[in-house]
């Protein structure tokens, strides 16, 4: 299809030298569009990131986003060690000359107009709110990239590998996941599905707070969760996260089990995302095997 | 006088109590209560102990202070306009609060937040009390007050927004406008040493704040000693403003409104207005810190918020009034 419209524009072009170079400009658009491996790939978003190099071939990969190395967010922060990274910026990522732009739904919504505006081929990644939005992303990634096989072997691993961790679990404890300022994350989030997959019930549910949302500490307390799994801590001091050592949230742990939510697993649509619901699992063993 | 003071407290009480069965948890108000004084309760039990109590306590405290230190700081510099939080005095103290937090003194020994708030509000104090001259007059105690407490806020966010920490950046607000939202005993305890000796300081005024509305002289005259008394005021407004802000951020306007709408029932004596305006100063924060949970419950809306709507308006009206005076 792509083949036979370059003909027939073409052979339409021949007189004029403005519409040769309209041409010129559609005639590779369209073999960017039929090429089916593009092999200058920019990556903007942590998830894209890790899905990038989790499926590219290493030479596909131009540069990957600044987060792609942060230890704290990112899963493959080793791995993207190894290549250049950009700040997210329209400038430096033209520049770059790209054949194929990686871009969360959410991430520089300006700088993403402006790519597609300059003819830039670009990607865009919904989050992952679900398991199943997890396989869906790595579909697509593997669409993107021109390597479907690489993909739908990677799907096929995580659904094996979600089947061994999931369990038929009888009486579901009640967790709750508590971050800084007294934030939670529900049922419709991938936090909230990692939980449910886990076998927990998830407290801010019983809360009335299906997406994500502020629940007051005494709210929580008077719940009296059997589990809490609190956000890791960032460097350095901040008021938010001092809500996590309040003598309650304290009282709450002290004869209970406790988790620490490593944000690294739980951000992204990935398959490490098996290794939060493996520790999560793990976590209600011992919930269930103190009562 | 007596009267006012009876209704006072009648009112902190109501106000102390109302705190205390107001959350979101929701408990009856009987269970509640008796849940503070006994562990049969379980969770509500901890709930009134640990989130409801300091809460109502720090309400309780923090009004007290900046009641007394509004009505000081008026008393002595005879301007209705001082408000520790428009003259800059709670933004430095913040400002202390922010550098104590976030080099790590805070964490590195107990007293380190308290302490560093207090010499972030000696700093403003006398900044202020520099700049505006004993006499204090309006336009250049406003202006003095405008610049440090923009210079102040200034470096607070500077410093927060240099923190490596994520959520750092966003505190800005709670150190501009405060909150009482999830304070422990601990915060009690760590601004109770400091807020007492503030009092005491302030609570010492009254005799020379009654003099020296006769004049500098005059009251010079009756034996009161005016280095003392200004340094009394300034040393114990910045120890209970700067013990009220490092736990719970800047609220302002408290100071402004509360010995204002105070001052007819005293017989404008600034010595009584001091006594009348701590608990003023409670009954305020106090109904603030309720209003908030009641609008907007999961929000941790600020309190600064609520006492500046009530608060700027006043202090738009005091400036038309003053303007008008001299003129």
């Amino acid at each position: 299809m792509p083949r036979q419209a370059a003909r027939s524009i073409s052979g339409f072009v021949r007189p004029s030298k403005v519409i040769s170079l309209l041409a010129a400009l559609v005639l590779t658009g369209a073999a960017a569009q039929a090429d089916p491996a593009p092999r200058r790939v920019v990556s903007m978003n942590l998830c894209t990131d890790q899905l990038a190099m989790l499926l590219a071939d290493p030479g596909q990969i131009v540069s990957l986003s600044y987060l792609s190395t942060d230890q704290r967010s990112s899963a493959m922060a080793e791995q993207a060690a190894s290549f250049p990274r950009n700040q997210g910026q329209a400038e430096e990522i033209y520049l770059l000359n790209p054949d194929l732009v990686l871009s969360g739904r959410y991430t520089g919504v300006a700088t993403v107009n402006m790519l597609k505006r300059l003819g830039e081929r670009v990607e865009v990644f919904l989050p992952a709110y679900s398991l199943t939005d997890v396989r869906e992303r790595m579909l697509q990634m593997g669409r993107a990239l021109g390597q479907q096989d690489r993909a739908a072997a990677l799907v096929a691993r995580f659904d094996a590998d979600l089947g061994v961790l999931r369990e038929n679990v009888q009486n579901r404890p009640l967790a709750a996941l508590y971050y800084a300022n007294g934030y939670t994350t529900g049922d419709k989030t991938l936090a909230g599905q990692i939980l449910l997959a886990a076998g927990f019930d998830n407290a801010a549910v019983k809360a009335g707070q299906s997406r994500g949302g502020n629940l007051p500490l005494e709210v929580l307390v008077m719940m009296q969760p059997e589990a809490v799994v609190t956000g890791a801590k960032y460097p350095g001091q901040s008021r938010s996260e001092a809500i996590l050592d309040h003598p309650v949230i304290r009282a709450l742990q002290k004869d209970r089990e406790t988790g620490s939510v490593a944000d690294s697993d739980w951000l992204c649509g990935t398959p490490y995302v098996l290794r939060a619901v493996a520790d999560l699992v793990a976590l209600r063993h011992r919930v269930e095997s103190a009562e | 006088m007596k009267r006012l003071i009876l209704f006072l407290l009648l009112a902190v009480a109501v106000l102390f109590t109302a705190s205390l069965v107001i959350g979101p948890a929701g408990a009856p108000v009987g269970r509640s209560l008796s849940a503070l004084f006994s562990d049969d309760h379980g969770p509500l039990s901890m709930v009134m102990r640990e989130i409801r109590l300091p809460r109502a306590l720090l309400g309780l405290m923090i009004g007290v202070s900046l009641g007394m230190a509004g009505a000081g700081m008026q008393g002595y510099l005879r301007n209705p306009l001082a408000d520790p939080g428009l003259i800059g005095v709670s933004g430095s103290a913040a400002l202390g609060a922010v550098l104590a937090i976030h080099t790590g003194l805070s964490a590195a020994f107990v007293l380190g937040l308290p302490l560093a708030a207090l010499a972030g509000a000696l700093a403003g104090v006398f900044l202020v009390m520099a700049l505006a001259g004993p006499r204090g007059g309006s336009l250049t105690l406003i202006l003095a007050g405008i610049a440090i407490s923009s210079l102040a806020s200034a470096l607070s966010s500077l410093v927060l927004n240099l923190s490596p920490n994520p959520f750092a950046a966003n505190e800005i607000v709670f150190w501009m406008m405060g909150s009482l939202a999830d304070r422990s005993m601990t915060h009690v305890w760590l601004a109770l040493p400091l807020m007492a000796l503030g009092w005491l300081l302030l609570a010492s005024l009254p005799r020379g704040l009654d003099a020296l509305t006769l004049g500098e002289d005059a009251a010079e005259a009756m034996g009161v000693n005016l280095t003392r008394l200004r340094l009394k005021l300034v040393i114990g407004t910045a120890a209970a403003v700067g013990a009220a802000t490092a736990v719970a951020g800047a609220i302002g306007f408290v100071g402004l409104v509360v010995p204002h709408i105070l001052r007819p029932y005293v017989g404008a004596r600034p010595g009584r207005l001091v006594w009348a305006s701590a608990l003023g100063g409670a009954v305020m924060v106090l109904a603030s810190d309720i209003t908030v949970r009641l609008i907007l419950p999961t929000q941790d809306l600020k309190l600064g918020v609520l006492t500046a709507l009530v608060g700027a308006p006043l202090f738009l009206h005091l400036i038309y009034k003053t303007r008008r005076a001299e003129a």
